[in-house]
Order: structure tokens, then C-alpha cells, then sequence
């Protein structure tokens, strides 16, 4: 029988976790090159598209987000970097987060305890980095990912301001780091950490999750606790978040320091196919939209007709939704839906008439600091930060 | 619940929740994978090599379209070794890439 430490150890145990394959059943093609993608159906997840096993990553399908504001538990994306992932050792009796480092208090918190805690909560967008990556060009290494890798939940918890009161962060602080229950296959693996600056962390929204959408978060998504870090992108919101330790240094943990890392200008881009002089951390969201009622390549009934999407940014709230419906050459405001918050999907509909034949539609957001959508791609090596114009090809007749 | 009890379920698929007050561990089986290497040159080296850590398809999904695949794909091993630590023999790294390349 090999557990999980002798895994760890052995380095050849190559054929330990690969069990009988899945027989293949439904697939579905994401549009770009190599696209073809499994659907398949994990515990408390309705059927993902599935762009790796182990660890999983999981993409929801794109017609989710039509169906309401709120992306639904058993439909929210899914994405770990290491496979060794106990869940054996989730008990909720049992299970703790530890605060440590540079506290006076040092202590481990039950899952009761952050229970009795006052609470918090809000709505936010959880998007991964890579989201879109597979529309990049020319293409980057990574999770070739559609637009599916976000979701927008209602979180609800503690704020992580309230933890480090209770624990007493001391001088000197600089940094707070993260880390899960998961970790490496490999012990010479780096195990996942992240970072975020003592102002940041102390700011009273970062959040340590333990219900979305008024559940138990799903196990996949992080249960029993994950953080949340509105508007910033998904790398940061830590799953089975188990320690957070105070530091009174720049944390150099590799998925901060090497990885996870845009180019350090307005744009996060570069000349296609060239490599950034000088990098920082990914953070805050840019600005997105998208069309959720008809896909790329969909079909339409010529004539009247309503379209409606989702916009969101990094916090700032979106102010406005243009849509065109002959290429962009001409746009029309959108009627923006019920403010969430300024972390949330916003949806918005317009009437639109459609003679029948071809057209293509474009959505484009303005947020309320005044950022817009490009109407030509960026690019950087690591494919993230996708925020171009969407165009959705439809047909109607 | 211990380790092995729990690998003994690995066939059930089996899902606790709810997870009513004096739970136990949970128990949580992901499903089978969906895919493995294709045939290629070296293919034991890259069986021997690259899926301890992760699935097949990590190497399956990735774009077909690299103008030089040699060059792709010995960046990502180096990745591998470099980045993530892999215990890859020097000897080994032309032979997976030439795998790699040739097949995928």
C-alpha cells in the first residue's frame, strides 16, 4: 500500500495513483488549436470541462454564466498546481488554521472558533491568471484554458483583519504568507504559497471563506477554508488554507517570486514573443466582459432580440457596457443589472435587432477608474490577463 | 478514518457530506483519469519521468502549433527540472524532449 509519504519519497512511484482511465465519454472542442477537452463529472460538480486530472484543473462551461449572476457551487471552476492533496486529512472537528510568525499571540484557530468569530461577507469574482489562455498568440505553455476559469460567488467568513487583531501582529511586519494542506508530489518540488503586503491583508476585506453561495464551500473549491482576496486574481485566494505566518520580509516563495509574475509596466504586456525586462506579482483584475446568451458560432432568430452578459474589474465597480452589433463600428449602452458590489459580476442585457446573415458582436466595459478593454490583444509569455474586446460570429435567421 | 481505509474505497466514488456535527475525515475520490501518453519514441523514458507528478494530460493539452517543438518542449522540461524540481537525469532530458516532439 503506498500513502501519501511514501510518495513523497519515492520518486519512481511513477504508477502509484494512475487507476484504470476514464472511458471517454462526452467531449466538447474549446475554438482554438488543440482544443478538444473531456467533460467530466467530480464529486459535487456537475460534468467540467476537464483540462487535467491530476492535480484537477476544471473549466466551467461557458454557458454557465448565463444562467444568473451567481456562478453555482457545483459549477465553479477548479484549479490546484501540486497533486498531493489529503483530503483524507479534512476533518471538520479537527482541522485548524494557523497564525503564526510574527504575532504575539500565536495560536490555532478551529473551524468552530473562526465560526463564533463576527462575520463578513461579500460578492466577488474569482478568476484564474490564465483564464483565456488558449486564445494567446502566438500560444503560451500553461492550462490551455477557454474563458471558463472565473466564477462569481457570494463568500462568506472572516475577515483576516479581525484574525490578525486577535493574534497581534508586532513591529516589523512586512508580509503575510499562505499556504494549504496541499503540497508537492516531490519533496525537491516548491510547495504553494502566496504573499500579500501587512496593509493588504490588515485592509478588512481579505477573507477566510468557509461558505460560497450559502453552502459548505465544495471540497474542490477549497473546503472547509480558503481566503479570499477581492479583486485579486484567483492565485492568491489559498484552498484548505491552513497556515498564515506574519513575516518581516518580502516572501520568496516561488509562486511569488518566479512564478505568477507580469511585466511591470501599464499594459502587463509585451512585443509579442519577447521576454519582459523586468517583472512584479500578478494582482488586481483588469477589466472584462462578455456575451453569456449566444456563443461564438452560435445561431439567432432574425429580428428582435436580447443580449446579455457579465462585466466586471478588480474593485473599482464597472460604470458602463457598450455592445456593437455590426463589428465595432457602431455601440449602443448596455442596461447595466442589480450592483453586487463593486468585486461582482455585473450582468447587463440590451434589445438588439438582427436582420438575418451574419454578424459579429462585440461587448466592451468601461470601469469607474476609468479603464476600458483593448480592441487588440496583449500579450505576455505567461498568458495571462487576457481582457481584449470579445467578438461573439453569430448567425441569424 | 485511516489512509488505507480509505484507498479501499477507491472503487465507490464514494461522497460524504453534509458532514453532520461529530463528523469524521471526509472522504472525497476523484475519478479516473481521462488520458495517457500516446506511443512515441522513448516513451518508457517520459512513462518513467513525467506523470509522478501530474496527469498525461498535462502534456496532451498543450499547443500543437510551436513553430519549433524541440525548442518548446526543452523549455518545459527544463521547467520541470529547473522550476519544479524534478528529479530528471541529464542523460534523460534529450530523450524525452525528442518524445515530445515527435509525438504531441
Amino acid at each position: 500500500m503506498i500513502d501519501r509519504r511514501t510518495l513523497i519519497k519515492g520518486a519512481g512511484a511513477m504508477a502509484a495513483s494512475l487507476g484504470p482511465l476514464q472511458a471517454l465519454a462526452q467531449t466538447v472542442t474549446l475554438p482554438f488549436g488543440n482544443g478538444e477537452r473531456p467533460l467530466v463529472k467530480y464529486p459535487q460538480k456537475r460534468p467540467m470541462i476537464a483540462v487535467t486530472s491530476r492535480p484537477p484543473h476544471l473549466e466551467t462551461p461557458f454557458s454557465v454564466f448565463n444562467e444568473g449572476v451567481l456562478t453555482p457551487n457545483d459549477a465553479f471552476f477548479v484549479r490546484y498546481h501540486l497533486a498531493n492533496i489529503p483530503f483524507e486529512d479534512i476533518d471538520p472537528e479537527t482541522y485548524t488554521v494557523e497564525i503564526k510568525g510574527l504575532v504575539n499571540r500565536p495560536h490555532k484557530l478551529t473551524l468552530a472558533d473562526l465560526k463564533r468569530l463576527p462575520t463578513t461577507e461579500l460578492v466577488a469574482v474569482n478568476q484564474c491568471s490564465g483564464n483565456s489562455r488558449g486564445f494567446f498568440e502566438p500560444r503560451t505553455p500553461g492550462g490551455q484554458l477557454g474563458n471558463g476559469a472565473m466564477g462569481n460567488a457570494r463568500w462568506r467568513g472572516v475577515s483576516l483583519k479581525q484574525v490578525l487583531e486577535r493574534a497581534g501582529v508586532a513591529r516589523g511586519a512586512k508580509q503575510v504568507t499562505f499556504k494549504g494542506i496541499d503540497g508537492p508530489v516531490m519533496e525537491t518540488t516548491p510547495g504553494f504559497a502566496k504573499a500579500l503586503d501587512i496593509e493588504h491583508a490588515d485592509d478588512g476585506e481579505v477573507m477566510l471563506a468557509y461558505a460560497m453561495n450559502g453552502h459548505d464551500l465544495p471540497v474542490l473549491n477549497g473546503y472547509p477554508v480558503r481566503l479570499v482576496v477581492p479583486g485579486y486574481y484567483a492565485t492568491y485566494w489559498v484552498k484548505h488554507l491552513s497556515e498564515i505566518t506574519v513575516i518581516d520580509s518580502v516572501f520568496d516563495g516561488y509562486f511569488m517570486k518566479n512564478a505568477y509574475r507580469i511585466p511591470d509596466n501599464d499594459c502587463a504586456c509585451v512585443e509579442p514573443g519577447t521576454t519582459p525586462k523586468a517583472t512584479v506579482p500578478i494582482n488586481r483584475l483588469n477589466v472584462r466582459s462578455f456575451i453569456t446568451s449566444v456563443a461564438d458560432g452560435g445561431k439567432l432568430a432574425a429580428g428582435a432580440t436580447t443580449l446579455q452578459g457579465i462585466a466586471f474589474d478588480g474593485g473599482s465597480g464597472i460604470k458602463e457596457v457598450s455592445v456593437s452589433t455590426d463589428d465595432g463600428k457602431s455601440w449602443t449602452s448596455a442596461t447595466l443589472g442589480q450592483n453586487l458590489g463593486k468585486y461582482s459580476f455585473r450582468q447587463w442585457t440590451l434589445p438588439v435587432t438582427l436582420p438575418a446573415g451574419q454578424h459579429a458582436l462585440k461587448v466592451r466595459a468601461i470601469a469607474n477608474d476609468g479603464k476600458t478593454q483593448p480592441a487588440e490583444p496583449r500579450w505576455n509569455p505567461s498568458g495571462y490577463m487576457r481582457n481584449v474586446i470579445e467578438t461573439v460570429r453569430v448567425a441569424a435567421a | 478514518m485511516n489512509r488505507i481505509a480509505l484507498l479501499g474505497l477507491a472503487a465507490s466514488a464514494a461522497l460524504a457530506f453534509g458532514l453532520p456535527a461529530g463528523a469524521k475525515p471526509i472522504t472525497f475520490e476523484l475519478p479516473p483519469e481521462t488520458a495517457e501518453l500516446k506511443p512515441g519514441p522513448n516513451l518508457e523514458t517520459a512513462q518513467g519521468n513525467c506523470v509522478a507528478c501530474h496527469s498525461a494530460d498535462y502534456i496532451l493539452t498543450q499547443p500543437r502549433s510551436m513553430a519549433n517543438k524541440k525548442e518548446f518542449w526543452l523549455g518545459e522540461v527544463n521547467k520541470m527540472i529547473h522550476s519544479y524540481g524534478a528529479p530528471i537525469q541529464e542523460s534523460d532530458v534529450a530523450k524525452i524532449v525528442e518524445y515530445l516532439a515527435a509525438t504531441y
